[in-house]
């Protein structure tokens, strides 16, 4: 009994470090989708945000340092996308993928430009990583029997990014749903006319919002290069960007539904890890393959209205002219 | 009384608004030369004028959502300059749009204060919103939850929420831009007093419409407008309906539709019972019978979204039947029988679809093509193999003569015409192969008054032939004078039926908005034969 209470702590355990980063991105495309700016491209502001990280922390050795460079360059790829989708009025799908394009491109020709290791950054250590933080108590509490496991090793135990990114799940609903900007924003993604009328800048409101959404996946970006892993990989976002927005969607742009989706799927990315090579009762073992193929399956099952309606903000994908 | 007291105080002092010489161009269009229009403070000024006469670009212009290339604006007797809707509102000019502009996720109270928040915490803001809210409503009588969420009202209270809009962030000049187009008529009454209302408390309105009788029935002035110029102002009180026409058209119209009485004869198209559930299961026709006889129109009214197109999709093919039947031309449709679009019409019916943009025709087509929609398989437009080009803009050239469609040029891209001249071709269309059955959905939506008058005649003369036709229009004068028996339809059922000649608009609108209930007098519910 105490051996399956160890394997689910540690599987959950693993779930929360795999949806550390689909919670960041879907927050992120959360600030953009509720203005109706279609965020396609959050995998690529992540895969770039990583690739700066890990090169800055590569260089000067701080982790800090690399997590501000993530950042930075996220938010320079979203403004990229505003100025393409807000102030030209492009389309948002085509200048998305080309923001992920881009990212894929760029981050392996400079990497073996400035590294030569194949795309590679050189592995990082000390200081220029984030490591895990023991909450005060975790070691005093580590032997009482099961609540002392979880706290010590569910709870505490992970880096700075892992509690940023929980953090941002209230953050996000306080703006959102309680702040003077929050209003707005909502109501620039259902109707943008009505907001012009109102004497607000459709663009400046817009542009915050993607610069929200920048700011969050340059830190989902750092979380993979220079906290989960120690360098940066090529194409080590693998498809976390469309499953963010996958959960987005499957969340209905609220923030708690949309954690809780992306746990759902955090969850079985990590069970696909426990049960690979695992014989299964009844069932034998299951194929890897189809474990890894579950969350895909399962998003487009849900997503194909076994949810109810998911209602998008009606503005969503429309660019706003004042001029008709 | 006082509202003439304060006409008359107005015009001694600055007036609300005075614009001088704007001009405004639209790449070689100009759609507005040297306005010039003066509005007296605590007065109703209408402004009218067809489509493209330019009166939206100047309201836009003078709320700062487009720049006037050049003129003055003066407002309160100081010249200001608006480059946006925040210059606007800061002036003291309110607008309530046409197409409201309003957040339908968003509660009333949170539509009211969105852009003019007293704080950055939402809580705050709300507190002293509704306190605000609460004595607006108290003092302009514009009650209205502010909890609602505001896409569950009724369009007329929406309205009423965008008017509180403008009075919360304290508008003393309010511009109102064809505000009764989805109202019912008794909406229309409510709106004129809250309108009055406002008046007698000193604000400014110039209210946009292209509508005659609202002008007469609320306006101290009306302003004419034509080809983006200012025609005429004139004092309300000394001028009518006739006089305005002719300055809006630049000719003389006929208003009435000129018809000798109907001689009906054997029914054409008959529904029994037609019952159309939507994929949510809400019944959008809810068993629905009439008949439409040879000779004569049969008008459908009822405020837009009650079942009309509905039941036009059903008559034309368009929709299939789900419950009930029709019989056309002795031909039953239903469940057993399903046809599709294009076997109505070789069962002669004709349809001129509600939207012509949507269902009428492809604006991204040219005129010849779309002259063509619906009958393109027909012999004497295909060759053996191809198109028969030549035939095909022939046919279109004819009937742009027929029907005096302009400009006369079949090549030209459809979406290139005005508004009435889109209509005027698709109505050719339908009616020039003389279809016993005739639909006709919103004839004369966004068409100038010459060419009412014009697409009138030929629905008349096509009845006077001896055919069978149904209106459907959300005008009221329009049912009223065109067709010779109207029903009312509410919530998809058909909740009342009169003659034309013993109809007014107390009685339609009381059974549009269903306030006659199903017990209203007898001469509402008389059927003619």
């Amino acid at each position: 009994m105490s051996d399956f209470i160890l394997i689910a702590i540690s599987t959950l355990d693993a779930t929360i470090r795999v949806s550390t980063p689909l919670i960041l991105c879907a927050m992120a495309g959360l600030f953009s989708e509720r203005s109706g700016i279609v965020d396609i491209g959050l995998e690529g502001k992540m895969l770039a945000g990583a690739f700066a990280a890990a090169a800055i922390a590569a260089v000067t050795g701080s982790a800090w340092l690399g997590l501000g460079a993530a950042i930075g360059v996220s938010i320079c790829m979203a403004l990229l996308h505003g100025f393409a989708c807000i102030t030209h009025k492009g389309n948002q799908v085509v200048s998305g993928l080309a923001i992920n394009i881009l990212a894929s491109g760029l981050t392996v020709t400079l990497g073996i430009a400035w590294f030569h290791q194949g795309g590679q950054t050189p592995l990082l250590s000390g200081d220029a990583r984030f490591f895990s933080i023991d909450l005060p108590g975790a070691l005093a509490v580590a032997d009482v029997p099961v609540l002392g496991a979880i706290y010590t090793q569910l709870i505490s135990g992970h880096n700075a990014l892992v509690y940023i990114a929980f953090m941002t799940v209230p953050v996000t609903w306080w703006l959102v749903y309680q702040t003077r900007f929050g209003l707005r924003l909502r109501a620039v993604g259902e109707n943008p006319q009505a907001v012009d009328t109102a004497g607000i800048s459709v663009f400046w409101l817009r542009y915050r919002a993607v610069i929200c959404a920048g700011l969050l996946c340059g830190i989902a970006g750092a979380y993979l290069s220079i906290a989960q892993n120690a360098s940066f990989i090529r194409e080590m976002s693998a498809g976390k960007g469309y499953i963010a927005l996958a959960a987005l969607i499957f969340g209905k742009w609220r923030p708690k539904t949309a954690l809780l989706a992306c746990l759902l799927f955090g969850f079985l990315e990590a069970l696909t890890v426990r049960l690979e090579g695992v014989a299964l009762p009844l069932i034998g073992e299951v194929p890897a393959q189809l474990m890894q193929a579950t969350p895909y399956i399962l998003t487009v099952v849900l997503l194909a209205g076994f949810i109810g309606k998911a209602i998008a903000p009606k503005a969503i994908g429309i660019p706003y002219s004042k001029e008709r | 009384m006082l509202s003439q007291d304060n006409t008359s105080q107005g015009a001694a002092r600055s007036p609300a608004i005075d614009l001088r010489k704007i001009n405004k161009s639209f790449g070689p269009v100009k759609a507005n030369k040297d306005v010039d229009l003066i509005v007296a403070k605590g007065s109703i000024h209408g402004i009218i004028g067809e489509n493209g006469a330019g009166k939206s670009t100047l309201m836009s212009i003078l709320y700062g959502f487009y720049a006037a290339d050049s003129g003055e604006i003066w407002v309160n007797g100081k010249l200001t300059s608006i480059h946006s809707s925040k210059d606007a509102i800061a002036t003291g000019i309110g607008m309530v749009h046409q197409h409201f502009m309003l957040i339908d996720t968003f509660t009333v109270l949170e539509n009211v204060m969105l852009g003019a928040e007293q704080s950055s915490s939402l809580q705050q803001s709300k507190k002293s919103a509704r306190a605000e809210l609460q004595r607006l409503s108290e003092e302009f009588g514009l009650a209205v939850d502010p909890d609602a969420i505001t896409g569950d009202l009724a369009v007329g209270l929406q309205q009423r929420v965008e008017i509180l809009k403008a009075l919360y962030r304290g508008a003393e000049i309010l511009i109102l831009d064809e505000p009764t187009g989805v109202l019912t008529p008794q909406e229309v009454q409510q709106l004129f007093d809250i309108l009055s209302a406002l008046r007698e408390r000193g604000v400014s309105v110039m209210l946009i419409t292209h509508k005659l009788q609202e002008i007469i029935a609320i306006t101290d002035e009306v302003t004419v407008m034509r080809g983006g110029t200012m025609v005429a102002t004139r004092e309300t009180a000394e001028t009518n309906k006739e006089e305005l026409a002719e300055l809006m058209v630049g000719r003389k119209v006929l208003l009435r539709v000129d018809k000798e009485p109907a001689k009906p004869q054997q029914v054409l198209l008959e529904a029994k019972n037609l019952t159309l559930l939507d994929s949510a299961g809400i019944a959008r026709l809810d068993d629905v019978s009439l008949q439409v006889r040879a000779g004569e129109i049969l008008g459908i009214a009822g405020v837009s979204g009650n079942g009309q197109t509905e039941l036009l999709d059903v008559l034309s093919g368009v929709a299939a039947v789900q419950q009930g039947s029709i019989v056309l031309n002795g031909v039953t449709i239903d469940k057993d029988n399903v046809l599709n679009a294009k076997d109505f019409r070789h069962l002669s019916l004709g349809h001129v679809a509600e939207d012509r943009h949507k269902q009428g025709m492809v604006t991204e087509f040219s005129a010849r093509e779309c002259a063509i929609m619906g009958f393109q398989d027909e012999p004497e437009f295909n060759g053996r193999l191809l198109m028969d080009n030549a035939a095909v803009t022939e046919h279109c050239a004819n009937l742009m003569q027929q029907f005096d469609v302009r400009p006369n040029n079949p090549h030209l891209k459809a979406a290139n015409f005005s508004g009435g001249n889109q209509q005027k071709l698709c109505i050719a269309r339908e009616i020039e192969r003389q279809p016993k059955v005739l639909l006709v959905g919103q004839p004369t939506r966004g068409v100038d008054i010459g060419a009412i008058e014009f697409i009138h005649q030929q629905i008349v003369s096509l009845r006077d032939a001896g055919n069978a036709v149904l209106v459907v229009s959300v005008e009221l004068e329009e049912v009223m004078s065109l067709c010779d028996r109207i029903v009312v339809m509410f919530e998809g059922r058909i909740v009342g039926e009169m003659a034309a000649v013993n109809a007014d608009a107390q009685k339609l609108g009381l059974l549009m908005g269903n306030a006659g209930g199903d017990d209203s007098d007898n001469s509402a519910t008389g059927v003619v034969s």
